[in-house]
C-alpha cells in the first residue's frame, strides 16, 4: 500500500495530460468552425466546447466513460436490443463483442498452453525432441507471428472453417511459445543434488516428473501464462481485423472507418479491462496455488 | 546431473520405442486401409525421427547444430510432399519450392515494402521510442515517488493490447511511416521504461558508497556506475522491442497505408489469392524479425560481456 499514493497521482497527471491534449487537438477544428461563420473565438470558448465534441480528434476522458457505460450498462438495460428489453445480448453494445473475443482468447489460451505444457514434458524427457524443437521454439519468438494472424483467418475462411476456432487457432499458437519456453525452464529448475536424491530413491522418471519436476516449474509456468494470455488475446483482436462479424477487433477497424472515435477508445477501455481481468485472475491463482505449495513470493 | 539423465533416457526410450512401434503399425494399417501417399508422409517423418534420435545420442556440437536443421527441412518436405501427392489448390496452401520461386522473382517488390515497413516504419519508431523511454527513466529515476507511482502504472499498461491504438494513430498521422512509427513508438515504450527504471535500481548500497567516497557527482555515478550496470535489464527490454516494433509496423498497416508495405502487401494479395506472396512476406517478416533479434542479441553480448548470464557460454 506504500505505493498506492505514487501510483495516484501519476494516473492523475496522466489524465490531466489527456485532458490538456484533448483541448489542444480539438481546438483546431472549434477555430475552423468560428472561422466559417464569420467569428472569432477565445480559448475561454474553446476549452469546454473541445470537450464535448461529437467526433473530436481526441476526445476527453469523460467522453469515453460516458460512451463506455453507454455501450454497456446503458444499450443492455434500457436499449430495444439490449438482454432486458430482448433477451439477448445487443450487437451494437460492447458486451457481446467483448465476450465473442473473451470466448475465442480464452479456448485458445487452454489449447495453446495445454499443448505447451505437453511438448515442454516431451522436450525434457527425450533429447532429439530437445534438440529438434527448442531453437525453433526460441527463434519463434523473435517472428512478429500476430502480424500474420488476419490471413491465416483469411486462408482458414477460405477452406470452410470459420466462426470461434480460426481465431481459437491463432491464440492457443501465441500462447503456446512462452509457455513451452517457460515450462522447459522450470522443468529443469531442480539442481543437481534434488535430482540426485530422486535417484537416491530409485524414482522413475515419471515419478520425478510429477515429484519434483512439475511442482518446481510452478513459478515459471505462472510467469510464462500471463505472458501467454495477454498474447493470445492481442492475438483475437488482430485475427478479427479481416473478419467482419462480431468481436472487439472488428469493432475497431469499424470506428476508424467511419471515423467514430469515441467508440474506437470506448472499446480500447473494453480491452484494457478484459486484459488487465484476464492477467489478474491469473496472477491470483498464482497466488493461490503458491501459496498453498509453500512458495510465497 | 548425468546420473538422472541415464534414469530419464531409460524410460524415455523405451516410451519412445513404444511410440515408434505404434507409429509404424499405424503407418501399416493406414497403407492398407486409404492410401499410400500417407505412408510416405509417414515414413519420410519416421526416417527423419530416427536420423535425430542418433544424432542427438552420438551428441556433439556439430550433431546438436545439425538437429534442428534436418527437422526444419523435415517440415518444410512434408509440406512439398502434402501439397504435391494432395494437390492441395495454392489458393489455399502454396507449397515451399512455388513461395521460393515466387520470392525469387519479386525482389524489388519484397525490398520496396522492407524498406517502407522496416527501416522507415519499425526501425525508426524503435529508435525514437526506446531513446524517449531511457529518458524518462533517468528523469523519473532522481524521484522515489515518481518510480513508485510509474512502475506499476508502467507494468500495467505493457500488458494492454495496445496495438489497439493503431486506427487512431493512423488518423492522427495519415498513412505514410509517421503513423507506422508512432504505433511502434507507443508500443515499446513502456516495457523499455519499466525495464530501464528497473536496471537503474540495480546496483547495491555498497557499490553506490564508493562512488560516494570518490565524491563522484551524480552523472559521474550515473555514466560511470548504474548505467552500466543497468545494461542486461535495458537490453532485456531491447530484445522485446524489437518484436513489438515488427509488430506495431505490420498491424499499422492494415489500417491504411500507402501501396506498399508488408502489411499493406499481405491483405491486398489475400484479397487477390496470391498466397505465395503472401508467404514470400512472411519469409521475409520472419527473416527480419530474427535478424534484428539477433544483432540487438550481438550488440547485448557486446556490451554486457561482463554479467553472469553472458559468460561461460
Amino acid at each position: 500500500m506504500k505505493s498506492f499514493a505514487p501510483v495516484l497521482v501519476v494516473v492523475g497527471v496522466i489524465v490531466a495530460l489527456w485532458y490538456a491534449a484533448a483541448v489542444g487537438m480539438n481546438a483546431q477544428w472549434e477555430r475552423d468552425q468560428a472561422a466559417r461563420a464569420g467569428s472569432e473565438i477565445g480559448w475561454a470558448e474553446i476549452v469546454p466546447k473541445a470537450m464535448h465534441q461529437e467526433r473530436p480528434v481526441l476526445p476527453a476522458p469523460h467522453q469515453v466513460v460516458a460512451e463506455f457505460w453507454k455501450l454497456t450498462w446503458g444499450e443492455e438495460v434500457a436499449g430495444r436490443r439490449g438482454i432486458v428489453q430482448s433477451g439477448s445480448l445487443s450487437n451494437r453494445g460492447l458486451v457481446l463483442h467483448a465476450w465473442v473475443t473473451l470466448s475465442a482468447t480464452m479456448l485458445g489460451f487452454v489449447i495453446g498452453s495445454g499443448f505447451g505444457i505437453l511438448l515442454a514434458v516431451g522436450i525434457v524427457h527425450n533429447r532429439a525432441m530437445d534438440a529438434s524443437v527448442m531453437p525453433w521454439a526460441i527463434a519463434s519468438q523473435t517472428i512478429p507471428i500476430v502480424a500474420i494472424a488476419p490471413m491465416i483467418i483469411v486462408v482458414l475462411n477460405s477452406v470452410g472453417v470459420a466462426g470461434l476456432v480460426p481465431k481459437a487457432i491463432i491464440a492457443a499458437y501465441l500462447s503456446f511459445f512462452p509457455v513451452v519456453v517457460g515450462m522447459v525452464k522450470g522443468l529443469r529448475s531442480p539442481d543437481g543434488m534434488q535430482l540426485d536424491l530422486l535417484r537416491t530413491y530409485n524414482a522413475s522418471a515419471a515419478q520425478g516428473l510429477w515429484k519434483l519436476r512439475l511442482p518446481a516449474s510452478m513459478p515459471y509456468l505462472f510467469a510464462s501464462l500471463k505472458v501467454g494470455v495477454a498474447a493470445s488475446f492481442v492475438g483475437t483482436i488482430v485475427a478479427e481485423l479481416p473478419l467482419g462479424g462480431a468481436g472487439l477487433g472488428t469493432r475497431l477497424l469499424a470506428g476508424s472507418y467511419y471515423g467514430q472515435t469515441i467508440q474506437i477508445w470506448a472499446t480500447l477501455v473494453v480491452a484494457s479491462l478484459l486484459a488487465a481481468g484476464m492477467v489478474g485472475v491469473v496472477g491470483l491463482v498464482q497466488s493461490r496455488v503458491l501459496a498453498r505449495m509453500g512458495m510465497a513470493a | 546431473m548425468s546420473g538422472s539423465a541415464d534414469v530419464t533416457r531409460r524410460w524415455t526410450d523405451w516410451l519412445f520405442g513404444l511410440d515408434a512401434l505404434l507409429m509404424l503399425t499405424g503407418g501399416v494399417v493406414a497403407l492398407l486401409a486409404w492410401d499410400v501417399r500417407v505412408s510416405i508422409l509417414l515414413g519420410v517423418w519416421l526416417g527423419a525421427w530416427v536420423l535425430n534420435h542418433g544424432l542427438s545420442l552420438i551428441g556433439g556440437r556439430w550433431a546438436m547444430r545439425l538437429v534442428p536443421v534436418i527437422f526444419g527441412l523435415t517440415v518444410l518436405a512434408l509440406w512439398q510432399l502434402v501439397v504435391d501427392m494432395f494437390a492441395v489448390p495454392s489458393v489455399i496452401l502454396p507449397g515451399p519450392l512455388a513461395i521460393a520461386a515466387r520470392f525469387g522473382s519479386s525482389l524489388d517488390v519484397l525490398w520496396a515494402d522492407f524498406v517502407q515497413t522496416f527501416v522507415k516504419g519499425a526501425l525508426s519508431g524503435y529508435v525514437m521510442g526506446c531513446s524517449a523511454a531511457v529518458l524518462t527513466a533517468i528523469a523519473v529515476d532522481r524521484s522515489l515517488f515518481l518510480q513508485r507511482g510509474l512502475l506499476p502504472v508502467g507494468n500495467f499498461i505493457a500488458a494492454l493490447p495496445i496495438v489497439g491504438i493503431a486506427p487512431i494513430l493512423v488518423m492522427w498521422f495519415g498513412f505514410d511511416w509517421q503513423s507506422k512509427a508512432a504505433v511502434v513508438v507507443v508500443m515499446v515504450f513502456f516495457p523499455m521504461l519499466v525495464n530501464t527504471v528497473a536496471g537503474l535500481r540495480a546496483t547495491d548500497a555498497m557499490q553506490r558508497d564508493l562512488m560516494a567516497t570518490y565524491s563522484a557527482s551524480y552523472w559521474q555515478g550515473l555514466f560511470k556506475l548504474r548505467l552500466p550496470a543497468a545494461m542486461p535489464f535495458m537490453f532485456n527490454g531491447l530484445k522485446i522491442a524489437t518484436t513489438l516494433a515488427m509488430i506495431g509496423a505490420i498491424v499499422a498497416e492494415f489500417f491504411g497505408s500507402p501501396t506498399q508495405g508488408m502489411g499493406f502487401r499481405i491483405s491486398t494479395e489475400v484479397g487477390r489469392l496470391g498466397l505465395d506472396m503472401v508467404w514470400s512476406e512472411i519469409a521475409v517478416a520472419a527473416v527480419a524479425g530474427s535478424a534484428f533479434y539477433g544483432v540487438v542479441a550481438m550488440i547485448e553480448k557486446g556490451v554486457t560481456f561482463w554479467h553472469p548470464s553472458q559468460r561461460g557460454r
